[in-house]
């Protein structure tokens, strides 16, 4: 039993609460060894976080890593080719430095990994749950949503050379329109195609209007049912809770479809991050489909509230001479009673109580 | 009673430029314009909260959240890439990042170049970008000491009149990126705050391009 259930940091609440939720749809639990061989991590560099990864030699000479991400172990250990798909859950310490700091930390991640026939359902599945992930963490998320083919597409209609599409990318990740539009208008090419991603970038992010702009841009079939393909998913998602901001832009060495960022209310940082990786499946030797995300928990941290008044509600003195029966029973009654009780010899200068008793 | 917009300002003559700014579009705090030591000021009735910090550690507190937007130079930004939203380019605080070297310095492409600067990442992604072997030097201050005392050849840093280059005999040799201050996001604030943020965002920008058209007629 569990007597005081604030006793849980609210990262901890977080991390029982997704596994919960992950299960109830159906996911199971991976788990995974600590360490993967160094290689297997230096040939998918990019898709990590940080190029940084603590390394060790292993009893028989070979360079051991301590896993740096979870998706690359799990993709790597999924079964390819078979019909349906396979739905997986963890709860796993990564190990990297975290962003903005030169010093490795232990990060701790639950997340969910969607592997094989990645139809619309699935997608919408995925992304209903990282808009549940949000609700248990504070009372208040915004998963905000993009569609790198889409993106993509655009940018390729426009014209724009492919030596400029890394610089693009970047300053549409920054929202930063300001440099976007400088950098287009020197390209030389018609203002057209920039004005719809100018638009597209300033706009309020509803998914409602986001999705009849888009729907606006080219009339073909191809760009229609794209258009199409984003409305069946985005509209299944609870109003209010999701964004369509194409400023999310992922590796697009890795990621082909959807892509999300995930914010709760109190934590200025991204608590969530997932999207669709076909592209690093294919770069592993997989012909399955993928869709996942990964829940920060570190971040959650940040939602601890300020430490309470009083450490304990009673302490309980206890002489020398004192009759160790009657500390037993007095400290027993007031746990019993839920109250915080400590019994000590001597009062500690640093414990901060309510109440005092002496026996 | 609104939430508070939590703003931070780079202290000096660019903080007080772009609060002008701020005042003019609605989003006025006048207890700011007291002549006092505080730091924080807020305006319960227009919800707005103003924080003075160092300029280089405006980006700081806007990406960890501390601040929901900021003012920052483009040149802070380069150096540090903080994962924020750079939303306005405010068209004031205009100066250029530049390399300048003594004045007939000249340029062996065979030796390595000594580059000292306190804008290391700019400077060596500027030279990494033409493929020169560099030794960069890292100074927190005085930077145009360095060729003098023949401690570097040349320096990256920022010039705005280049008074202070003329009166040490240095030179701009080349100009690396034109500076500019701008109006950055925290992105989890974006999204908790996004009404207010993007009308003040909005209301920023018709005022730059007023300016602009002001100063092109």
């Amino acid at each position: 039993m569990i007597r005081s259930p604030e006793i849980f940091k609210p990262e901890e609440r977080a991390a029982f609460a997704l596994r919960s939720l992950y299960r109830s749809y159906g996911y199971s639990q991976f788990r995974m060894n600590k360490f993967e061989e160094y290689d297997f991590y230096v040939r998918n560099k990019s898709f990590l976080v940080s190029d940084n990864i603590i390394t060790f030699t292993d009893t028989n000479g070979k360079l051991m890593a301590l896993k740096p991400d979870v998706t690359l172990s799990i993709v790597r250990n999924a079964k390819d080719g078979e019909h349906g798909t396979r739905k997986v859950y963890y709860h796993e310490n990564v190990y990297r430095p975290a962003r903005g700091s030169r010093t490795f930390r232990e990060i701790p991640q639950v997340g969910l990994e969607c592997i094989g026939e990645v139809d619309d359902y699935a997608v919408a599945e995925v992304l209903s749950l990282a808009v549940q992930s949000l609700s248990e963490i504070a009372p208040r998320g915004m998963l905000n949503v993009s569609h790198l083919g889409i993106l993509s597409e655009l940018i390729c209609r426009a014209g724009y050379p492919e030596e400029t599409h890394r610089e693009l990318f970047r300053l549409i990740g920054e929202k930063n329109l300001g440099e976007l539009q400088q950098l287009t208008s020197g390209l030389g090419i018609a203002p057209e195609p920039a004005e719809k991603l100018f638009a597209l970038l300033s706009g309020s992010g509803e998914v409602a209007p986001t999705l009849n702009l888009l729907g606006g841009f080219y009339s073909d079939g191809a760009w229609q049912s794209a258009v199409a393909g984003l409305r069946r998913v985005v509209t299944l998602l609870p109003a209010g809770s999701v964004r369509l901001d194409f400023s999310v832009v992922g590796d697009r060495n890795y990621y082909n479809g959807i892509v999300f960022h995930g914010y709760a209310e109190g934590i200025p940082d991204r608590v969530l991050s997932g999207g669709q990786y076909d592209k690093l499946m294919q770069k592993l030797g997989k012909t399955s489909g993928a869709i996942g995300f990964a829940v920060y928990l570190d971040q959650i941290e940040r939602l601890t509230p300020a430490a309470g008044d009083y450490e304990v509600d009673t302490v309980v003195l206890y002489g020398a001479d004192a009759d160790l029966s009657a500390v037993c029973e007095t400290v027993n009654r007031l746990v019993a009673s839920g109250r915080r009780a400590a019994a000590v010899r001597e009062l500690p200068k640093t414990l901060v109580w309510r109440n005092l008793i002496r026996l | 009673m609104k939430e508070y917009l939590n703003i931070a300002l780079p202290k000096g003559r660019l903080g007080e430029k772009v609060y002008a700014m701020f005042e003019a579009v609605g989003f006025d705090c006048p207890s700011i314009r007291e002549n006092n030591r505080k730091l924080i000021f807020g305006n319960e009735a227009v919800g707005v909260r103003y924080f003075w910090v160092k300029p280089s550690d405006v980006t700081i507190y806007v990406e960890r959240g501390a601040a929901d937007i900021g003012v920052a130079g483009k040149d802070i930004l380069l150096e540090y890439a903080p994962d924020v939203y750079e939303l306005l380019d405010l068209r004031t605080g205009v100066c250029r990042m530049a390399v300048a070297a003594p004045v007939g310095f000249r340029d062996d492409p065979a030796r390595t170049l000594r580059v000292a600067t306190k804008f290391s990442e700019i400077a060596q992604e500027y030279y990494n970008r033409q493929g020169r072997e560099i030794d960069l030097i890292h100074l927190n201050g005085s930077i145009e000491l360095a060729p003098i005392l023949g401690l570097s050849d040349v320096i990256v840093d920022i010039v705005e009149t280049g008074t202070t280059l003329r009166e040490n005999n240095l030179e701009v040799v080349e100009t690396i990126i034109p500076i500019s201050a701008r109006l950055i996001a925290n992105k989890a604030s974006y999204q908790f705050k996004n009404e207010r943020i993007r009308e003040l965002s909005e209301k920023l920008a018709g005022l730059v391009a007023k300016k602009q058209s002001e100063a092109d007629t």
